[in-house]
């Protein structure tokens, strides 16, 4: 080992320290660089390809721009029928789920009654079962010979099935408002001679909405990306997940893409009106 | 007296094990400003919340008028409440919160419209019929709260404290204008609250509470100047209370001190251990008066209209005020010893209770 003059220690050492204040200024924002790119390469290669002009049957390399797929997005057959499927099926199950949601949500909230723990826990169980679990089971149920005599596979054991996983999330976002909810509003709403049902309508509706339209969303968007649990009780109908993986195994057509980037786009746009929405509720609340 | 436009009879309340209201009965005169006073948890707001149906009673009955409404829903009572926490409606203007109970009874058009603007007149919020709730300050918000029931002209009003939130000097203020809304619409008010000057100040009787049952009854003077029990001398103001035997029809002798002449009406035909009550005013410094004691003056201090003396005595000690009515007036102080003395007619006297001061 041989000694190091101090002078020319110095300033290496500095470099080093340089070099140190320089990461630990900038890590995070490269972390967050490197994460969200992470999160959007998918995305943008799913928007990309639907773009694509595919020399084969399958759309994994690029061979050509091309505005196509948009034009003749049901080119596809068997595509249009799976995707009015899934929206119907997406739009019902919503619907039904949010308004049962809703009133389990209220039962919860609002009354004592026995076994009232042991519903808020069951609540939670389709949230928690492994989807793979609840397809299989369901599929078990609809073929008992009892029930099967009276219910086939298809349209409606599909909406059972997704009305089914989304009630767990109904109730839990409606549950959230209605804790925070004075009761007394409902109580003046009395006292000024409305009686329950006008109550219900003029108060408590209007205040909970913005819960039951977060609800409807989530389920929306839980139904109709749903494949799994579909995959066991479809019986012969295809949804439109049904139909991408089964369009996969012998060459994915960029339509697919197309529907993917449809729904990426609605999406962001429902979340970035929400926000704007907001924003100018607070500013008007602010100012006036 | 006409009939009563409120009565309890018998009116008992349980939540489980928790008796709220104790069989209670009571009687509340039509266009009269009437206050429950009493500390908290002692059944106040139960007890409102009865009469406007949103809780029915263990037993008893509760008649608004000649018309009996146990078990009847608040929306088929011709009674309206002003709640602690106003409970305004939070997506509605301040207008629609105002019509909503004349809107359930389809009051319509110019009529409702009329009819709200004069409302908002009244309680002094005129042109503020577009904004939100939340866009009003505390004591705003109080006042539609106020509008919102009154526009409905209920045969009674319920309010359960609804100046607690409102910080002092609005508070005094809005007590006066309360007051006076309520001489002008002649509805009869019931208003509940823990604090014995708002009580005194604004009603026309009072019924102090405690413990789910009615302590005493009576206007703000006989309350003050005759109280019936420790507990009511104690609540309200401040009172002395000496404790002693009865010696005679009109004499109670100290037990630490002399015998003391009470007012036969005072005594009421009570016998043995009782305690003589003296307000702090009506007790001289010097011995002009038949009743007197002898004491020491520890503390004095100056509040404004009066200068209150503490007098350390045989009997314990006592709060006297002096009226300021000139300056230069008071020459006691501190370290001192001095006469006390009163009027028999300025004492009365309660049943002896430990918990009394
Ligand atoms: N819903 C309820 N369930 C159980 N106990 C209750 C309920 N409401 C009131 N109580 C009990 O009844 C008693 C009287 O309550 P109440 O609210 O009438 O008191 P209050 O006089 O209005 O008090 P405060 O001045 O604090 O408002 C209290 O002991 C309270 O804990
Ligand atoms: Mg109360």
């Amino acid at each position: 080992m041989t000694a190091v003059p101090a002078t020319e220690r110095m300033p290496r050492e500095r470099t080093v320290s340089r070099v140190w204040s320089f990461v630990k200024h900038h890590a995070l924002t490269a972390y967050a660089i490197l994460a969200f790119t992470y999160l959007m390469v998918p995305i943008a290669v799913v928007i990309a390809f639907s773009f694509n002009n595919p020399a084969g049957r399958f759309n994994y390399t690029w061979s050509g721009f091309t505005f196509d797929n948009w034009k003749h997005w049901d080119g596809v057959p068997g595509l249009r029928s799976a995707m009015v499927l899934s929206l119907e099926i997406a739009f019902i199950a919503s619907l039904v789920a949010t308004a049962l949601g809703t009133l389990i949500a209220l039962a919860l909230v609002r009354y004592g009654f026995r076994g009232r723990g042991a519903t808020n826990l069951l609540i939670f169980l389709p949230l928690s079962t492994p989807e793979i679990v609840l397809g299989a089971s369901l599929l078990t149920l609809f073929l008992n010979n009892h029930v099967s005599k009276v219910l086939q596979l298809g349209f409606w054991t599909i909406l059972i099935a997704h009305v089914m996983f989304c009630i767990s999330f109904a109730v839990v976002t409606v549950k959230a408002r209605l804790i925070g909810f004075d009761r007394h509003l409902e109580e003046a709403a009395m006292d000024l001679g409305a009686n329950e049902w006008v109550t219900f309508q003029k108060v408590t509706l209007p205040l909970i909405a913005p819960a039951l339209l977060a609800s409807l969303l989530l389920c929306f968007a839980i139904s109709i990306d749903d494949f799994v649990v579909t995959y066991f009780n479809n019986g012969p109908k295809i949804t439109f997940p049904l139909f991408v993986w089964g369009a996969a195994r012998v060459g994915a057509p960029p339509q697919v893409n197309v529907i993917g980037s449809v729904i990426f786009i609605v999406a962001v746009s429902v979340m970035v009106a929400n926000v704007l929405v907001q924003m100018r509720r607070a500013k008007s609340a602010a100012t006036a | 007296m006409s009939t009563p436009d409120v009565r309890l009879v018998d009116v008992t309340k349980r939540f489980d094990d928790v008796v709220a209201v104790d069989d209670l009965s009571l009687d509340v005169e039509s266009g009269s400003f009437f206050a429950l006073l009493g500390p908290s948890g002692c059944g106040k707001t139960t007890t409102l919340r009865m009469i406007g149906g949103f809780e029915q009673p263990s037993e008893g009955c509760i008649f608004l008028g000649e018309r009996e409404v146990s078990g009847l829903p608040a929306y088929k009572r011709d009674v309206n409440t002003v709640f602690q926490s106003y409970a305004l409606f939070p997506h509605l203007s301040v207008f629609e919160n105002v019509a909503f109970g004349l809107r359930r009874r389809s009051v319509r058009g110019e009529t409702l419209r009329g009819r709200v603007e004069a409302m908002l007149k009244i309680v002094g919020l005129a042109g503020m019929g577009r904004r939100k709730p939340r866009q009003l300050s505390g004591g705003q918000q109080q006042r539609v709260a106020l509008a919102r029931a009154l526009v409905n002209k209920p045969q009674v009003l319920l309010l359960d404290e609804p100046l607690g939130a409102l910080d002092l000097k609005l508070r005094k203020q809005m007590q006066l204008e309360l007051k006076a809304i309520q001489h002008d619409v002649g509805i009869t008010f019931i208003h509940v609250t823990h604090d014995q000057e708002e009580a005194m100040t604004m009603a026309d009787r009072i019924a102090v509470m405690n413990d789910g049952r009615i302590e005493q009854l009576g206007t703000p003077t006989e309350l003050y100047e005759t109280p019936a029990t420790a507990y009511v001398a104690g609540f309200l103001g401040v009172s002395n209370l000496i404790h002693g035997t009865v010696s005679g029809s009109d004499s109670v002798r100290l037990d630490r001190g002399p015998e003391v002449r009470v007012s036969a009406a005072a005594l009421n035909g009570r016998t043995g251990h009782v305690a003589v009550g003296i307000r702090p005013e009506k007790i001289e410094l010097g011995n002009g008066q038949p009743n007197a004691l002898e004491g020491k003056i520890v503390e004095q201090a100056y509040v404004g209209v009066a200068t209150q003396y503490i007098v350390e005595t045989d009997c314990g000690r006592l709060t006297v005020y002096r009226q300021n009515a000139s300056p230069g007036l008071n020459g006691a102080s501190p370290g001192d010893r001095t006469t006390l003395s009163w009027s028999p007619d300025s004492s009365f006297v309660v049943d002896s209770m430990e918990e009394s001061e």
